[in-house]
């Protein structure tokens, strides 16, 4: 049976993984030219709790659950997680009530571990915080990751369990017989199939509509971000966030995986036409100096890094659409995965599979005997033992010569994550965090050009940062 | 490994030091994490290099081939290719390089490693993230080491020298340089440099301006440009449009410094190694001269810094020992200042920009005092003060009294 | 008096002087001779140094870089820009040869500033 899955984000990919321990035929088709750079690209990076989603709402089914999943996940997949916990910080009356409303919502909801933090506990635990603040939710099963490597891993993951992976084509339309979906068409070519798996990220609606099925409509919301250097990345020990009002969580304070501190979103609603609207605005970033200064007193932007922008794919309910479509009968729809679809996504990926595709829709699935469910990541040489990486050089020089030094990553590192799918700059940033320091490439950017030429047998002018048109160099100096 | 001075950077500080400190007898280590020696000049294409030392003006390739030469005449080992990935208060440094990983046991240190580019992320423009913006020394780079040209059409934000240099290379490689953006109301390089690079191809410098927005879903198609008012802040309605491919960003140079973090003081103003007039950190057994220390104007500077640190990190590795010395203090229209501290002695080599630009000021340093005029923040003043003008003080103030 | 600013070093001279009967009657500010010679060369023909790269061939680098032995008048660079476009040398070439002599007939030499040995791949 052939599988096509829409979309290489983090639902995506973790939902063909999570096929390809059955018997199945899969292929994930993706428009970009790399995995993960959608919604999983730019966002804030938190395994949610789940205290904060409505009792009843598809938010609160897969939150906790899907949080819990990551522990067994990141092992599996050798990408990693911090359970860092998370506080909710009141300054007033009013927000020490919703805190305790937060709380029972929590507990309904079945998230582990919840207490009420009065000041100095919270204040021994997170001595940086406003001085002003009255009490906070700890929630301790909450963390951070890399969103991006959590769908790369995935993605390794499902290829090596017999996924096929297509990069760099956009689904364009269906081939249709009756309520059937008999091939999905892309931009470059087309692909038969027996079921669809709707997980296009923003633009799921566009693909449903394409396909005759149902859909909620998205429109993206902007959240901006401001990135500060690892200089301040230990101030801050845990997700920080504000009291959430009605529409959203509020613009956060919180550690990154590899040490820097990340602040933001900022949340405005877009138009639906909107949906590469990745840029960042100078209000935006106002509003998050400002606000978490506000979190933060000791907050200091002249070490920022970088700041940057994501969208997530926002619907009227406000809530996950997961469901098999009841007029197309052989496409699922994973859709409108605003916060917390990253933390959800593991659980949503399960549950697609046994209880919509198998139980709803009657998909006869048998489990493959040979499913390897081990991936390894790249392996981080700089955080090997002396003696060990000592060893690795002789046998591989490359793992000794440094290339980018801020983060220090090597040679090796980013041969290797050539020979996993980087093609682009961006593909070897976000898959060794080359480039990704302080200096942001200054020197090594041009290194890993030459070696991205090299390894993969182009010219220097055909190699991009992200996107096809977005070359680096044109012609020669001296031809 | 043991050696006596490990040498960390073999640009125009580190060759000057190593090659110092083996005249005068020691053994020494030079690392450096480029293949080759020579830092930044070695891209450097242009001349300007060289006056001072030399007395004559040489392109940046010159000036390290001048150095990287004599290496090979003492008791040098050149690393290249070789990362210093720790240096530990044992006075341990862990070297990593295709040859291997292996440790350094050293007596002193001379830490030579120059500066890196304010990348364009630090600047927080709104906008998209378009690839075609570079800083100007990637740009150099790309044009004068790798043979690529790096765009069409060109703007420059930051007027500083190197940002200046590269218009004038992009115009003669072909590129269009349609302006040159300064967010202050003067440029941030030499004058010599607006004539020669600017005026001379019709580049025009736009002063008192900066990029508001950059924008390209891909490449980058349009900055947005306004004038700022004396706070810098954008003036709404000044705005106006440039469509070009390519951004090249010439804002500042920061201190490299994050080796050495927990283990010298750093100069809260400069953000470089906080040093004495012989070179000498607060840790005793670390020197550092060149740009890791001050942003400097000249190569020339740097190389004398260099062989400075050299020569009192040697005597150190042979068991001399220096005093602290008393502190240099930033006083009246100073912006920088280098050495920190005073060791008495030598004469004090001063290296100073002032806060501002001043038609006629006075230079005050203890009993001594030097008039000078057209006092620019991107002309460093270099000047020597003897000895006998700053005996006996507690505390040396420098200040730039305006007339 | 007018200002003119020497751009043959990084010192950058503040040159001033006084033009009598189209001769030079009077300067002050310059640190040196060579600000004397800029001054003339400024008001009679304009000069400069022209550093860039030309092609090499075989070598551990895939430019050599170069630059006039002397300033060239400023009019010429055009020209001088279009030729080094076309050259093509091989590897190796020593700091300080000569890449072309007497371009244009203005007594300039081309010389190289980087050695650049040939590439042991």
């Amino acid at each position: 049976m052939k599988v096509i899955v829409v979309g290489a984000g983090v639902v995506g990919s973790l939902a063909a993984r999570e096929l390809s321990k059955y018997d199945l035929d899969i292929t994930i088709i993706e428009k970009n030219l790399d995995i993960g750079w959608g919604v999983t690209k730019a966002n804030s990076a938190i395994l949610h709790a789940g205290y904060d989603d409505p009792v009843d709402s598809n938010r609160a089914k897969f939150c906790a659950k899907g949080n819990a999943m990551y522990t067994q996940l990141s092992q599996e997949l050798d990408f990693e997680i911090r359970r860092t916990g998370s506080y909710v910080v009141a300054f007033s009356d009013q927000e020490v009530k919703t805190i305790e409303e937060l709380y029972e919502q929590g507990r309904i909801n079945g998230v582990p571990g919840l207490e009420i933090h009065d000041r100095n506990t919270l204040l021994e635990k997170e001595p940086n915080l406003n001085k002003d603040v009255k009490c906070g939710l700890w929630a301790p099963t909450a963390g951070i990751t890399e969103p991006w490597m959590v769908a790369i891993a995935a993605v390794e993951n499902a290829v090596a369990n017999g996924v096929k992976l297509v990069l760099n084509e956009k689904v364009v339309g269906f081939e249709k017989k009756g309520d059937q979906i008999k091939k999905v068409i892309t931009d470059k070519n087309s692909y038969e199939t027996d079921l669809v798996v709707n997980a296009a990220g923003l633009y799921a609606d566009q693909v449903a509509l394409l396909a005759g099925a149902e859909y909620v409509p998205l429109h993206p919301r902007r959240g901006e971000y401001i990135l500060l250097d690892k200089k301040m990345g230990s101030i801050i020990k845990s997700v920080i966030f504000p009291t959430p009002t009605k529409t959203s969580k509020g613009i956060l304070v919180l550690p990154t995986i590899d040490g820097g501190l990340l602040l933001g979103p900022t949340a405005v609603d877009l138009q639906d036409d909107m949906k590469d609207h990745l840029e960042t605005t100078a209000q935006g970033l106002e509003q998050i100096r400002n606000f978490t200064r506000t979190l933060v007193p000791s907050l200091d932007f002249s070490q920022t890094v970088k700041t940057f922008c994501g969208l997530r794919p926002e619907s009227p309910q406000k809530d996950f659409f997961v469901q098999a479509s009841k007029v197309v009968k052989n496409f699922v729809n994973l859709m409108a995965m605003r916060s917390p679809g990253l933390t959800a996504a593991p659980a949503i990926a399960e549950y697609v599979t046994q209880e919509v595709i198998q139980q709803a829709m009657g998909f006869k699935l048998s489990k493959r005997k040979d499913f390897n469910p081990i991936r390894r990541g790249i392996k981080k040489i700089v955080e090997l033992p002396l003696q060990e990486w000592q060893e690795l050089v002789k046998g591989d020089p490359k793992a000794g010569r440094l290339i980018c030094y801020c983060n220090e990553v090597t040679e090796a590192e980013i041969v290797e994550a050539i020979k996993r799918g980087a093609r682009t700059l961006d593909g070897v940033k976000f898959r060794t965090r080359a480039m990704f320091g302080r200096c942001q490439g200054g020197f090594c950017s041009i290194k890993i050009m030459k070696i991205l030429e090299r390894e993969l047998g182009k010219d220097m002018s055909e190699i991009v940062l992200k996107s096809p048109q977005s070359w680096i160099v044109d012609g020669k100096v001296r031809e | 490994m043991k050696t006596d001075v490990l040498v960390i950077g073999a640009g125009a500080a580190g060759m000057a030091a190593a090659l110092s400190a083996a005249k005068n007898g020691a053994r020494v280590i030079l690392t450096d994490r480029d293949e080759r020696a020579g830092g930044i000049l070695n891209q450097c294409i242009h001349n300007g290099f060289g006056l001072h030392y030399f007395k004559e003006e040489l392109t940046g390739p010159e000036y390290a081939e001048r150095f990287s030469t004599l290496l090979e005449n003492y008791q040098i080992t050149l690393l290249t290719d070789c990362h210093v990935h720790n240096v530990k208060p044992d006075r341990k440094a862990v070297l990593v390089s295709p040859k291997g990983v292996f440790e350094v046991e050293t007596k002193s240190i001379v830490y030579t490693a120059g500066a890196r580019e304010r990348p364009f992320g630090t600047l927080m423009i709104p906008g998209d993230r378009p690839s075609g913006i570079f800083t100007a020394g990637v740009a150099q780079k790309y044009m004068n080491i790798e043979n690529r040209i790096i765009g069409k059409r060109a703007l420059i934000l930051g007027s500083g020298d190197i940002g200046m240099i590269m218009a004038r290379r992009l115009t003669l490689e072909g590129v269009e340089v349609v302006a040159v953006i300064e967010r202050l109301p003067y440029s941030g390089g030499l004058l010599r440099n607006v004539i020669q690079c600017l005026e001379d191809y019709n580049i025009p410098l736009y002063l008192s301006s900066t990029v508001v927005e950059v924008r390209g879903k891909e490449r980058l198609e349009e900055v947005v440009v306004a004038q700022v008012d004396n706070n810098y802040r954008p003036i709404p309605g000044t705005e106006r449009i440039f469509k070009v491919d390519t951004l090249v960003l010439s804002v500042g140079l920061i201190p490299q410094v994050e080796l050495l973090w927990g283990l010298v003081q750093l100069d809260p103003i400069s953000k470089g190694v906080s040093c004495s007039n012989i070179g000498q950190s607060s840790s005793e057994w670390i020197f550092s001269a060149g740009n890791c220390t001050v942003v400097y104007d000249l190569v020339d500077y740097v190389t004398m810094e260099g062989e400075k640190a050299g020569k009192y990190a040697a005597h150190y590795a042979k068991g001399e020992r220096f005093e602290t010395g008393v502190p240099i203090e930033i006083g009246e229209n100073v912006g920088v200042i280098f050495p920190r501290r005073y060791v008495s002695g030598e004469d004090l080599v001063l290296y100073i920009r002032s806060k501002k630009p001043i038609e006629g000021a006075t230079l005050v340093v203890g009993n001594f005092e030097r008039r000078f005029e057209d006092v620019m923040p991107s002309e460093m003043i270099r000047i020597k003060i003897p000895s006998q003008k700053i005996m006996g003080f507690e505390r040396i103030v420098v200040s730039l009294k305006e007339e | 008096m007018d200002r003119i600013v020497c751009v043959q070093c990084p010192v950058g001279c503040k040159i001033k002087f006084e033009i009598v009967d189209g001769k030079i009657a009077k300067v002050e500010g310059n640190k040196c001779p060579r600000g004397l010679a800029y001054l003339e060369d400024e008001l009679r023909e304009p000069k400069r140094i022209v550093p860039t790269s030309v092609k090499i061939i075989g070598g551990n680098y895939p430019l050599v870089s170069v630059k006039t032995s002397a300033p060239i008048p400023k009019k010429y660079i055009p020209e001088l820009m279009k030729k080094l476009r076309q050259i093509e040398i091989n590897a190796p070439v020593k700091a300080g040869d000569i890449i072309v002599k007497n371009i244009f007939d203005t007594g300039v030499d081309i010389i190289a500033t980087r050695t650049v040995s040939k590439n042991s791949q």
